[in-house]
Order: C-alpha cells, then structure tokens, then sequence
C-alpha cells in the first residue's frame, strides 16, 4: 500500500501510528493538538481500536496505561499545558515499564502562554519533566513526512525497550501541510511476551527489557509505580532493590544509545561551520547552509537519550557552532557540554507563531 | 480444620496484611472472598484489580491473586477504564480509600460514573488519610481533630455515596462495616444481578488507629457503636437534621441494570460504521 496525501502533521501523525498498529486512543483536547484527537474519534472506530474523551490530561495518561497492560499499543497527544499535567503518569509509566507514545505538539508557554503559536520549550521538560530518576525516549520530527514515519518509530522503540517515547512536535509541524506518503511500514515491533519463570520487571543483563505480561492471561501480574523486586513485589525500605531498578531502568535505555540515538546531517560534511539543531528549527537551519555554503547542518532526531561521544565526535573540528532554538536556549546545553560555550552563537526566538528566519542564521553564522 | 475460604484467594507468600491490628479492611476482604466464593468464582484469573494510593489500595496490592494495578494516587479509576475498555472481557475492580477516590480522584470517580463505566469501585471510607497519619480528608466528620485540624474540622465531609447516585452509575449502595452479610449480598448483587456498568459501594469503615483509637474505643467498641449508628436510608430520612448528623445511611440508594458504557460504545460504533 501506497498513498500520497495532503496531511497536516496532526493527521500525519494519526495515520503513521495507526500503520503502527495503535488501537487505543484517550485524550483531552488542548490547542495546538486536537486534529490529532479528532482524526482519532474517527478513525480509530475502523480498525477496531477504542478512542476515548478523557475528562482530563490525568485520566487521558492514565486510561493509556490502562490499555497498554492490557495489551494495546496506545498513545495520547497533547501540548504544554496538558503535557505538564501528563508528567506523573509518564513517571508511573517509566517505573512500571509501560509502552506508550505522548505527542507533545509544542506551543509557547510557560502556563496558558500563547495557545496557537509554535515553540520548542518543552525540550527539557520531555527529558526531565517526572520526579526522580527516570530515563525515556525523545523524538522529533522535522518534516510531515517524518511526523509519519517516525511516530512508527517511537512506536517502535516503545515496544522493544517497554518504554514511553514522547514525540516531540510543534506547532508548524503540527499545522503545517505537504504531501505525505502512507505506505506498509518495514519493520513493526511487538513487546515479547513472558514464558514459564521469566520475571516481568528485571533481567540479569539490564540492557535487556523484561518481557511484559497481558492482564487476564494468569500471570497473576503486579504493576506497581513503588520500588519493586524483578517479580513485582513491593520493596518499600531496601537500598539494593530501588538502585538495582532504577540503575536497571537507566541502563535498559543508555546502554541501548547505539541503537535509539538518531542524528542526520545535511550541507557540507567537512564544513567547520556547524549547525546544532532539532524539529521544525532544522528547515530554517538547512536552507541558511543552503545559501552561504560551506555550513554543515547536525540534526538530532532522538533528543533523548543523546549520544554526547557522537555530539562531540561530530563538532571536534567545528570553528564556529550556531544553536537555533524557538526558545530561549535549552538544546544549547547539551552543545555546550562537548564545545566551548563562548564559541557558541545562539539564535533564539519565541512567541506570536514567528519563525527563526534563515537569514538571522546567516547572521549568525558569519557573526 | 477446614482451611478458611478466602485463602484461596490470596498471594499466601505475602501474608500476613501489613494492616494495623483490628483494622476493618480485613472484613472487606473476608466479605469480598466469601461473595467469590459464593458466586462460584473458583480463581479471578479473569479479575483485575486496580488501586490507587492509602492503606485500602493495599488490599488487591499485593495480597489479592489476581492481576492488579497499584497505580498512583487517585488514578485507580482511569487506568481501569483504560483496561476495561481495551479488554471488555475483564472484570475489573477499583478497591480504595475515600481520600484516593473522592479526593484526589474526585473528578475520576464522577465521570466514570457518568459514563456509567462498566466497572466495580468499592471505596473504604475510614474517614481520614490514614496511611500518612491521619489527616482530615474530604469525608471527616465536621469538629474532629486531626493532625490538619488541630481545633477541630471547619469543614463538613461530602456524602460520596448520593452524589454517586446522582449520576447515570447503575449500582450505589452504602454499609457499614458492621453490617457484613448486606455488604457481602451487595458486592454479589454488583458481581451478578447488576454486572455491567458503573457500580459503587461505599464500605464505612472507621481507621481503627487514627479515629476509633483516638476516639479512647477499640475497634470491637467502635464496632458495637456502628451497629447503633448506621440504619437503613428511609429511617434515616425520617430522623431530624441533627439526629442525622450523628447516624450514617446505609442501603441501596440506587440499583439499575441499563446498558454500560462498553455495551453504548460499541452500539453507536457499529450503527455509525454499519451507515457508511
């Protein structure tokens, strides 16, 4: 099967995790992500799948939960607000190894902010917005194309490594259009199933994800969002069982970068002008290298976890790096911990749905 | 000696319950067990429990064998309806505290009546947040003293049961803890006669460490006074405003058997597609 369609990149997003194979969809609607939560009302009805209106955006985490241990691949999408709403149970979600996707379409905050208006605020927010210590995956797409093939991706690593991966949009990608192809996806990943004796919450080799039971099957499972023992039980006072599985939970997503961590370039290769950016930021990014020449363009798809050994492998002959972000400055950081931070130029923007222009990375550039 | 029924029922590795001594949560259990037992249910591999945070979301977790999700505080109700509409052949059931359902959870337990959820919530009212020391919670009686009260409660608690009732939920019945055989017959009727959408029984149920004990009574005392306090709804309306104050109404405020949420949801699908 193949389709081309004029997609926004809320209905891009619908169709490639339905081609993903998620049949459960429970949200609240919030600007700028509802296409996404109506594309799913409607959609999902025929194939099969279950679509709910959450009274809120900690019913809509929660009810995903739910349907995951029961065996459904499931999703949610929001934005900041609802997103900061989200974070206890994407933490409940990490402890007790759900596999889920929240698509955060980014849009100014902090608070109300400016609802319609596009932004990449939440970056760190993704990364570290739970209590505690807690490791997930980040996504971000660039283009609508991508806001498709990856949201099977982050379905994808979601399964394999029982996870929740934020895909971390924003508004232009969420509201802008192009062409889309829809096709049969390559590779579509299923969470393993536990056979006789293998404990659904630990393994000797902690890069190894456990295997997930199904609720009603007599696996007689205990889910629990408290420190637990590989078999579920409770283990509310020990050292040894809270570091071996919070160390395990880490380990199973950093010990595992080689195969998570995504990064593209674009432009020149050997330029020593280098580009540092992510989602929506990166088309500004790409055509400024475009018109100046000898300017590479490093792109980070997977925001997290990030492969700081190939970030600096990547920068070590850079004279100049330049970081645009509609933010304030956030992925600039992660730059920073690999690149003298004065030789860093930073482009940042935010607010009344105004794009970093190509031209003030230009400037940037040759500053 | 015959072994006790309920065992069956139970992860006997994790036994004994961490509940304090004399706490009524092990009457529930009893009861819950003995309508299992009763209705013929052999094993609850087709059960699920799902709990929140407090000492009753520590009944299914871990003790009970079955599956069971301990989830965060006041989110029980959410992640069933996630599991219940995503697997409608399971029998979910949400057992909590009064400050997990009706507090932090609050807006959970009104909307999933709404929806007239195709799920069993057994809420323990005990009258405070006994597992963190006995705070005041949404349910604690007007003048009592807690650690959050000191002078005494200014509020007055809500009545979980009929604002249950006045929603679309099938099934609302509150008892006592003293009154075993009605709640045990009532978590069989919510189990057999009314199965499908949103049942709620609210177990009154006194924390034994931070309200009978602080009271000076122990919880046979307090179980003796219960038997005095509670009475059935209708000799309750009967009372004066102020001989209600200090009596508890308990009964079947509400038992109907329409259509739940999962039989509707599927109906408006399948019409809705079947047009196209």
């Amino acid at each position: 099967m193949t389709e081309r369609l004029f997609l926004s990149g809320n209905e891009a997003v619908v169709y490639g995790a339905l081609d993903a194979g998620c049949r459960f969809y429970a949200g609240y609607p919030i600007t700028p992500s509802s296409e996404i939560m109506h594309l799913m009302a409607k959609e999902l009805p025929r194939v099969g799948g279950v679509f709910i209106q959450a009274e809120d955006e900690l019913a809509a985490i929660n009810m995903i939960i739910g349907a995951s241990w029961a065996g459904l691949k499931s999703m949610t999408a929001t934005s900041g607000p609802g997103f900061s709403l989200m974070q206890e149970g994407i933490g409940y979600a990490v402890m007790t190894e759900t596999p889920l996707v929240i698509v955060d379409v980014m849009r100014a905050g902090p608070a109300t902010g400016q609802a319609t208006k596009s932004a990449q605020g939440d970056l760190m927010q993704a990364r570290w917005g739970r209590h505690g210590d807690q490791y997930l995956v980040v996504i971000a797409p660039m283009t609508l194309q991508e806001a498709y093939d990856l949201v099977i991706e982050a379905f994808n690593i979601a399964e394999a490594y029982r996870v929740p991966v934020v895909f971390l949009m924003d508004e232009f990608i969420g509201h802008g259009r192009e062409i889309v192809v829809r096709r049969d996806a390559d590779k579509l990943v299923e969470r393993r199933r536990p056979s006789d004796h293998e404990p659904p919450f630990g393994s000797k080799d902690p890069r190894i994800p456990p295997p997930m039971p199904r609720l009603g099957e007599g696996y007689y499972v205990l889910v629990t969002g408290s420190t637990h023992n590989e078999w579920g039980y409770r283990d509310v006072h020990g050292f040894e069982t809270h570091y071996k599985l919070v160390t395990r939970l880490k380990e199973k997503i950093w010990g595992n970068i080689d195969k998570i961590f995504k990064y593209k370039v674009y432009g020149d290769p050997d330029a020593r002008r280098t580009i540092v950016c992510f989602g929506s930021t990166c088309r500004p990014a790409i055509d400024a290298a475009k018109r100046v020449g000898g300017t590479k363009v490093l792109r980070l798809i997977t925001l997290w976890p990030l492969d700081y050994g190939k970030l600096a492998e990547e920068l070590s002959d850079a004279e100049k790096v330049v970081v645009p972000e509609l933010n304030l400055g956030q992925l600039v950081y992660d730059v920073a911990q690999v690149y003298p931070r004065n030789k860093i130029r930073v482009v940042n923007k935010v607010g009344g749905g105004i794009p970093i222009y190509p031209s003030e990375i230009i400037k940037a550039l040759e500053a | 000696m015959a072994e006790h029924f309920g065992l069956k029922y139970l992860r006997r590795e994790v036994l004994p319950t961490a509940f304090c001594p004399g706490c009524y949560n092990g009457i529930l259990m009893n009861a819950l067990f003995q309508a299992f037992m009763e209705l013929g249910i052999e094993d609850l591999k087709r059960f699920v429990f799902v709990s929140g945070i407090g000492c009753s979301s520590w009944i299914p977790s871990p003790f009970i064998k079955a599956d069971s999700l301990h989830t965060l505080h006041g989110r029980a109700i959410p992640v069933a309806t996630g599991v219940k509409l995503a697997n409608p052949e399971l029998n979910v059931i949400v057992i909590g505290g009064d400050g997990d359902l009706a507090s932090i959870g609050g807006n959970h337990l009104l909307h999933a009546a709404r929806r007239n959820m195709d799920l069993l919530v057994i809420m323990i009212n005990n009258q405070v947040y006994g597992m963190t020391r006995g705070q005041a919670a949404p349910t604690t009686p007007h003048g009592m003293i807690t650690p959050t009260t000191p002078y005494g409660n200014p509020e007055r608690p809500m009545d979980v049961a009929s604002i249950i009732a006045g929603t679309n939920a099938n099934y609302v019945a509150r008892w006592c803890i003293s009154q075993y055989i009605p709640l045990k017959n009532s978590i069989k009727d919510a189990l057999s006669r009314y199965s499908r959408g949103f049942r709620f029984l609210e177990v009154y149920a006194p924390c034994v460490t931070y309200v009978v004990r602080r009271e000076g009574k122990t919880p046979g005392e307090k179980l003796k006074e219960l038997m005095k306090k509670c009475v059935r709804i209708k000799t309750w309306r009967e009372m004066s405003p102020e001989e209600r104050e200090k009596h508890v109404a308990t009964g079947v405020f509400k038992a109907e058997d329409k259509p739940g949420f999962i039989e509707t949801y599927k109906k408006y699908i399948a019409q809705a597609l079947g047009e196209k």
